[in-house]
């Protein structure tokens, strides 16, 4: 594998070369494998300067894998990237140069406090004694941090670990910030605070890849989001093309009686017309509709054939809808 | 929180000159004595066994052992130093498993730094707790009357070789804190592969006594050659060929196994 990259790095590299000026990302057939499990598996990614990019998929997709090969620490066993024009496989020490990652556990030490943690990369990344301090009191100050910066990390709550991790990785302004599943495990007000903090950094001109499970999150901040399932790209396009392609909103439906699901999901597909999903354990079905007008006018045709409803709602696409519209099956996660 | 927020919070900030590859290997030594400050128990770790076996070998067992306390103190402190140095390494495999398993190395890795860095400010907290551990339980050794006969300079001279004992016994927890990512499994191993070396050695009694097979073992013991050049530089009687057989196993050891380390670092 290794001699197949060799010969075909050059080739590309060159009829590339004028498009990858635009572009902080640029990947082409990345490949890992654990073992005989293909963690990825033959992913191109074109994502553009300052752009917010969502990595969207279930747990075991891949995304973990695909941007620590982006952020250099794991090594692809084939295919080639570029970031922020410099060749991966070439160059990690001028890709290091230009990116910062924040893993998705929190990768601080636990025993000093946020502010030693912050001076330690400050450090590392060039700032002598005063100017290391210095850039970890302000990081502090804009991530809300500064009464805590004298407290170890250990004592912090989830949402304070976030940040400090975020403002980690922004001792200096990176093109390329890599952020797994920022707001994993985080509650809703915490959520808020780092998406916020997000958008802020894109509208500072810094490229934002990151990976998430939530449709709901990717659809909140990115400006294009790439499906991922079983290592494969299986969707990419803004958040108006995916829900072109699987329905802006469904209508969920609970039966009183299970042996009315399949009349009811025929009823449903004829005034709605697209497919519906239905789960024969607990007597449910979801369809897509474009409207609420829709929605209710379906919900009445139901009730005007005689099948009693249980419940029924409007919402987003589950992520479990959004892999069952793009792939036929369910999430396996 | 949204006025500090919004108010200047991502201008952006360039690169100031790379640091040299010794600099970061500092940044990662000061990182290691931030720990002492923050978690001193683990000074208490350090060196609260082989105090108890100072006492407990002197004083309980000293007088049958060599006739008198003070004769065997003499005899076995500068064999404590030598264990005190080889338990204390498993401290560092310890907390480099606990890094890769919080997700800190992989920060370090995303950093443009020299890659080795990180080791090399295992390798200077190392220096530190053993220094530390070895003066604390010198100090403990001179209260309670020994006397090294070849005075500061035996145990400068002792000092500097313990040092190269616990840079070469080093690289064994690191390459078991890059291979397990559980601490505490870190510990267990490396101390069930410590202690037999380190009880069947001259440190706590001289072997004379032992059946033939065991003192067979013993006096090519890695440990017991460690031991011995310390007493002799201690007592200012050593030659070079003690020194030489003291340092083949860290020297062995750091020729084998840093380029496994290396090697596992690069591969994750």
């Amino acid at each position: 594998m290794a001699n197949a990259m060799s010969v075909s790095q050059p080739v590309a590299t060159i009829s590339r070369h004028a498009d990858q000026v635009d572009l902080a990302i640029c990947a082409r057939g990345l490949c890992k494998s654990f073992g005989k499990v293909r963690a990825v598996d033959g992913i191109d990614l074109d994502v553009p300067r300052g752009m917010i990019f969502a990595v969207l998929g279930p747990n075991g997709a891949g995304k973990t894998t695909l941007m620590r090969m982006l952020a250099t620490i794991a090594m692809p066993d084939a295919g080639t990237a570029s970031i922020m024009g410099h060749d991966l496989a070439a160059d990690p020490h001028a890709v290091r140069a230009a990116i910062a990652m924040t893993g998705q556990f929190a990768s601080l030490d636990e025993d000093l406090t946020g502010r030693e943690n912050l001076i330690l990369l400050a450090r590392l990344w060039g700032f002598r004694g005063r100017a290391a301090k210095e850039r970890a009191d302000h990081l502090l100050v804009v991530f809300d941090l500064a009464d805590a910066g004298g407290k170890q990390v250990k004592s912090y709550s989830g949402g304070m670990r976030r940040r400090l991790d975020i403002a980690a990785s922004l001792i200096v302004t990176p093109g390329v910030l890599f952020l797994d599943e920022p707001t994993t495990g985080l509650d809703p007000r915490a959520r808020q605070s780092v998406w916020r903090m997000i958008r802020d950094m894109a509208s500072s001109g810094v490229t934002i890849l990151l990976t998430t499970q939530y449709l709901e999150e990717a659809d909140h901040l990115a400006e294009r989001i790439a499906v991922i399932d079983h290592g494969r790209k299986i969707a990419e396009g803004t958040s108006r093309e995916l829900k072109a392609e699987i329905g802006s909103s469904r209508l969920h439906v609970g039966l009183v009686d299970p042996a009315h699901l399949d009349k009811a999901a025929r009823l449903l597909e004829t005034e709605l017309g697209a497919a519906a999903q239905s789960n024969q354990e607990d007597a449910r079905l979801s369809i897509a509709v474009r409207s609420p007008v829709e929605a209710s006018n379906a919900l009445a045709a139901l009730i005007a054939s005689g099948i009693e409803l249980g419940d029924f709602a409007l919402g987003n696409p589950s992520l479990d809808e959004v892999f069952f519209a793009l792939t036929g099956h369910p999430t396996e996660s | 929180m949204n006025d500090t927020l919004s108010a200047a919070p991502f201008q952006p900030v360039a690169r100031p000159p790379a640091p040299s590859a010794f600099s970061n290997a500092l940044v990662f030594g000061w990182r290691a004595a931030l720990k002492f400050r923050h978690v001193p128990e683990q000074l208490f770790d350090l060196v609260m066994t082989p105090i108890m076996f100072t006492l407990l070998f002197t004083f309980v067992f000293g007088g049958a052992l060599a006739g008198s306390p003070s004769g065997y103190l003499q005899f076995f402190l500068p064999g404590i130093l030598v264990q005190t140095v080889v338990f204390n390494a498993v401290y560092s495999g310890m907390g480099l498993s606990t890094d890769i398993g919080k997700g800190l190395f992989d920060r370090f890795r995303s950093l443009p730094i020299w890659s080795l860095a990180p080791f090399a400010g295992l390798m200077v907290g190392d220096a530190l707790r053993h220094l530390i551990a070895a003066v604390i339980i010198l100090g403990i050794g001179l209260i309670l009357g020994y006397r090294p006969d070849a005075g500061v300079v035996g145990v400068f001279s002792s000092l500097l070789l313990l040092l190269a004992i616990g840079f070469g016994t080093g690289w064994i927890f690191i390459v078991l804190g890059l291979l397990i990512r559980t601490p505490m499994t870190v510990m267990t191993i490396g101390f069930s592969f410590l202690f037999p070396l380190v009880f069947a050695s001259n440190i706590m009694v001289d072997p004379a006594t032992m059946p033939g097979w065991l003192r067979g073992f013993v006096d090519v013991n890695p440990v017991s050659l460690m031991a011995t050049a310390i007493r002799a530089l201690m007592a200012g009687s050593a030659n070079l060929d003690q020194i030489a057989l003291a340092l083949i196993a860290p020297a062995l050891m750091t020729a084998l196994l840093a380029p496994i380390t290396l090697w596992l670092y690069r591969k994750q």
